[in-house]
C-alpha cells in the first residue's frame, strides 16, 4: 500500500508504527440530565482496562497512546533515551496531566495529535500550545480525520507531519500546503505578522 | 478606506483558486456533504430553502462606490436583481447557483471584496460603528483596529474549526453603536488618565437562543496586546469550548459555566507565553494602517441652505431622523432608509444600489456605509447639498424619514428564505409598517427599535429591540414572541418576554396596543423605552392579553 505520510513536505515511508488501543466493548453511560461543566463533554477517555491490555512492542519506533505511556514510564526510560519512542493523543487528552515540563516534552522523538473528527479544531490549538507552551522541537504529527483541507492550517500551528486518511490521495493533499503564500498573521512557522515580514505601502 | 496591496490582493486571488478545487472535488464526490459544509460555510456559502445563500463580506461596513456598482453587477448577472443587507453588516444574494460562486468571488476579488469568513464557526467579519471617522462623540477611530484585526482573523491557521461562530465588535465613541456586550468578543476604546489609548475588553456576550450581556475580562488593556490578548481568549475557547451540543457551544456558555475569574485565570496563564510576541501591534503598524483612513478633502465655510427649507416638513422630518451630526463644520452623515413599507428590510435592488453609488461618488466622496440597522449611510454629506440629495433619495425610495422610528425595523431573512427559521420575518415587518403609515403619528412616537428574528439565532437582535418579536414554531405553525424593554448601546438590556405568543394575523393589532398603551402613560418627552423600563411590562401586558383573552 502506499504510504500516507506527508513528512514536512514530502511523501516519505512510515518508520513508526502507531500502537491503538484495544477494543473493548463496554456499556457507555452517558451524562444526561447533568450539567456538564468544564470539558466533561461525554468524550470517551481510555479505560484502564484499555489501558493495561495494550501490547507493547519490544522493539522499533512505537507512537504509544499518552495514558499507555503514563502507566509504563519507568519501563520505557531506557527506550525512550534511544529515541524509539513517541505518544499520541486524542484532542480532549490534557498533556499537562501526564508529561510535566519542557524537558520530559522533548525527550519523545515524535508526539502526535489524533483528530477523530475534522470538525474538530482543537488539534490547531494543542500544536500551538506544545510548541509555543512546551516548546516542542520534534517531530509534531496529524493523524486520524486528516484532509487536504486542514494541511495549510496544521502546518502553520506547528505540525511536521500529516498522515493523510487512507481514502484519500495524499498526493492531492500536499498541494494544500501551498493554498496561500504570504498569510496575514504570525504562527509556529512564520512568525511574524506578514507587516514584519515585508515592507508595505 | 483601507486599499489592498499585492499581500492582500494575493491572498484572496488564491482564496478563489482555494474554494474553487474545494467545489470541483465536491462536485466529483472526492468530498462528502459532512467535508464541504465547514468549507462552503466559511466561504459564506449555506444551502437555504430554495436556493444557496452566499454571504458576501463588507468589512466593518465600509463600502466604495466601485464596489457597490459591482455588487448590483452581481445581483443582476448572478442572482434576481437585489441583496438583502444583514445586521452584520454584509450582504447576502439569496439566489445564486452553486456553480456559479467561484466566478462571483472572483469579480469580488477584482474590487477588493470576498466571502472570507462570513459563516462557518470561525472568527465572523468584525464589525464596528457606522458612524465611525466621523462622529462628533468620537475618542478613537475604530477602523484602524477593525482593519488590523480583519487581516489578524483572516485565515488564522488556528481558528478555523471552533466550536462555534464568533464576532467580534470595536467602538471607539462615547455611544457605543457596535453592540460591543452582544459580541463574543466586545472592543472598546478610550483615553486613559495619561491620554494612553487603551481598551475595555468584554467577553461572551451574544444574543441567540440564551441571551446573555458580556463581562468585563480585561478594564484596560494597552491597544499594543489586543491580538495577543484576542489569540489567548480565543485559544482558550477553543480547548474548552463545548463541541458536543451546538446549542450551548458559544463562548458565551463556557464563561458563565466557569465563571469570569476562572475564564480570566486561563486566558492570563495563555497570555504569557504569547505577550510581547511577534503578533504585538507596532506604532509603525498602527500609522500605516491609519493612513488609509484619512480625513477626505472637506471644504471649509461652508453656507447652509437649510434654513430656506425649514417650512417643508417633509424634508425637514427626514432631516431630523435621517441625518447625524458630523465633526466637520457644514457637514451631515445621511442615512438612506431601507425600510419603506412593502419592502423586506435591508434589501436593495441592484437599481438602487447603482443609485446609492452614483449619490455616493456625487455626495460623499465615493464612500458608503452599511449599519448594522440595515441602512446605508453617506457619511460626509455638505449641509447646502442635503436638500439636493433629499429629492433624488426620494425618487429612489430610500429617503422614507423613519430612522430609529417604528418602521425602521432590525429583521432577518426569516422563514422566507432561511432554512433555521422557525417562522417568516418579513412580513411580519411589512404587516406592522402598513399599518403605521401615518409620518406623523410615527415622529409623534419617537424613537423606538423594533427588531424582528425568525428563530432563536437572533438575527434580527430581537434581544435588544425595545421591542422584540421572535418567531416560534409550535405544531407546525408560526407564532410570535413578544418581548418589551430590550435595549443596545451602553445601557444595554435583554427584553422581557410579556406572556404567550400571537398568530402572525394578530401582531399589527399587539404592536398598535403597545403603542396606544405608551401613548397613555408615558410622560411629557419621555421615550419609549424610559417609559417601558419606568412602568414595567405589567400595563402592557394587562391590555394585551385582557382584550385579546375575550
Amino acid at each position: 500500500m502506499a504510504t500516507q505520510l506527508i513528512q514536512i513536505d514530502k511523501i516519505q515511508d512510515d518508520d513508526w508504527v502507531i500502537i491503538d488501543l484495544p477494543v473493548i466493548e463496554v456499556e457507555i453511560k452517558k451524562q444526561a440530565g447533568k450539567v456538564v461543566q468544564f470539558k466533561l463533554t461525554g468524550e470517551a477517555y481510555p479505560t484502564s482496562e484499555q489501558i493495561e491490555k495494550t501490547v507493547i512492542p519490544a522493539s522499533g519506533n512505537i507512537i504509544l497512546p499518552l495514558q499507555v505511556y503514563a502507566k509504563n514510564k519507568a519501563r520505557l526510560a531506557e527506550r525512550l533515551n534511544k529515541g524509539e519512542i513517541g505518544i499520541w493523543l486524542l484532542t480532549h487528552e490534557e498533556i499537562e496531566k501526564y508529561i510535566a515540563s519542557e524537558e520530559e516534552i522533548n525527550q519523545f522523538s515524535i508526539i502526535a495529535i489524533k483528530t477523530e473528527k475534522f470538525a474538530d479544531g482543537r488539534i490547531f490549538s494543542i500544536a500551538a500550545r506544545i510548541r509555543n507552551k512546551f516548546r516542542f522541537t520534534h517531530d509534531l504529527r496529524a493523524i486520524g480525520d486528516v484532509l487536504k483541507d486542514q494541511l495549510y492550517f496544521l502546518k502553520r500551528v506547528g505540525f511536521s507531519s500529516y498522515v493523510i486518511r487512507e481514502d484519500r490521495n495524499a498526493d492531492e493533499a500536499l498541494e494544500a500546503l501551498y493554498d496561500f503564500s504570504d498569510p496575514y498573521q504570525g504562527a509556529f512557522d512564520l512568525k511574524e505578522p506578514v507587516w514584519r515580514r515585508k515592507k508595505r505601502k | 478606506m483601507y486599499k489592498y496591496d499585492d499581500i492582500d490582493q494575493t491572498i484572496v486571488d488564491e482564496r478563489v483558486a482555494q474554494y474553487e478545487d474545494q467545489l470541483n472535488r465536491y462536485l466529483k464526490k472526492q468530498l462528502t456533504d459532512e467535508e464541504f459544509r465547514p468549507l462552503r460555510l466559511q466561504n459564506g456559502l449555506y444551502i437555504q430553502r430554495h436556493a444557496p445563500m452566499l454571504r458576501i463580506a463588507i468589512p466593518y461596513g465600509l463600502l466604495s462606490s466601485t464596489q457597490l456598482r459591482k455588487l448590483a453587477e452581481i445581483a443582476d448577472k448572478y442572482d434576481r436583481g437585489y441583496g438583502h443587507f444583514s445586521t452584520r453588516q454584509n450582504l447576502q444574494l439569496n439566489w445564486p447557483k452553486l456553480e456559479d460562486t467561484p466566478n462571483i468571488l472572483r469579480e469580488l476579488a477584482s474590487v477588493q471584496m470576498h466571502a472570507i469568513q462570513t459563516s462557518g464557526n470561525c472568527v465572523r467579519n468584525i464589525t464596528t460603528d457606522h458612524f465611525s471617522g466621523i462622529t462628533p462623540d468620537e475618542i478613537i477611530d475604530p477602523r484602524h483596529i477593525a482593519e488590523i484585526l480583519r487581516q489578524w482573523s483572516t485565515f488564522h491557521p488556528e481558528f478555523a474549526l471552533l466550536p462555534r461562530k464568533f464576532k467580534i465588535a470595536v467602538t471607539g465613541s462615547r455611544k457605543d453603536r457596535a453592540l460591543v456586550q452582544a459580541h463574543d468578543i466586545g472592543l472598546e476604546f478610550f483615553l486613559d488618565e495619561t491620554n494612553k489609548i487603551v481598551v475595555k475588553v468584554w467577553v461572551g456576550g451574544g444574543l441567540g437562543r440564551t441571551p446573555i450581556l458580556g463581562s468585563v475580562i480585561n478594564e484596560k488593556l494597552e491597544w499594543q496586546h489586543i491580538l495577543t490578548y484576542c489569540e489567548a481568549i480565543l485559544r482558550v475557547y477553543n480547548l474548552y469550548g463545548r463541541r458536543d451540543n451546538s446549542f450551548k457551544a458559544r463562548i458565551k456558555i463556557l464563561v458563565k459555566a466557569l465563571g469570569i475569574d476562572k475564564f480570566k485565570a486561563l486566558v492570563e496563564e495563555e497570555w504569557q507565553y504569547i505577550k510581547d510576541g511577534p503578533n504585538t501591534i507596532t506604532e509603525a503598524e498602527l500609522s500605516r494602517i491609519k493612513a488609509f483612513f484619512t480625513e477626505p478633502a472637506y471644504k471649509t465655510n461652508l453656507d447652509s441652505n437649510l434654513e430656506s427649507h425649514q417650512n417643508e416638513k417633509a424634508f425637514t422630518q427626514w432631516l431630523t431622523r435621517c441625518t447625524h451630526a458630523h465633526k466637520k463644520q457644514g457637514y451631515r452623515a445621511v442615512t438612506l432608509s431601507l425600510k419603506p413599507t412593502y419592502t423586506a428590510p435591508g434589501d436593495a435592488s441592484s437599481d438602487q444600489m447603482r443609485a446609492v453609488a452614483d449619490m455616493a461618488d456625487d455626495y460623499s466622496f465615493g464612500e458608503l456605509r452599511v449599519s448594522h440597522e440595515q441602512n446605508l449611510i453617506l457619511a460626509d454629506v455638505q449641509e447646502d447639498k442635503l436638500y439636493e440629495l433629499w429629492q433624488k433619495a426620494k425618487t429612489l425610495s430610500l429617503a422614507t424619514p423613519n430612522v430609529g422610528l417604528l418602521t425602521d425595523i432590525i429583521c432577518c431573512p426569516g422563514g422566507d428564505f432561511c432554512s433555521l427559521a422557525n417562522a417568516k420575518s418579513i412580513p411580519i415587518a411589512e404587516s406592522i409598517q402598513a399599518v403605521f403609515d401615518d409620518m406623523d403619528y410615527l415622529h409623534d412616537i419617537g424613537d423606538i427599535n423594533l427588531n424582528i428574528s425568525g428563530c432563536m439565532n437572533a438575527c434580527g437582535h430581537h434581544h435588544v429591540g425595545h421591542i422584540g418579536i421572535l418567531g416560534v414554531d409550535k405544531n407546525d405553525t408560526e407564532w410570535y414572541q413578544v418581548t418589551l424593554g430590550g435595549n443596545q448601546g451602553n445601557f444595554a438590556s435583554i427584553g422581557k418576554v410579556i406572556g404567550p405568543s400571537f398568530s402572525a394575523e394578530q401582531m399589527p393589532a399587539v404592536i398598535r396596543k403597545i403603542i396606544d398603551v405608551y401613548i397613555s402613560v408615558r410622560q411629557d418627552d419621555e421615550a419609549f423605552i424610559d417609559c417601558v423600563h419606568r412602568v414595567g411590562i405589567e400595563p402592557f401586558k394587562n391590555t394585551i392579553y385582557q382584550e385579546t383573552a375575550h
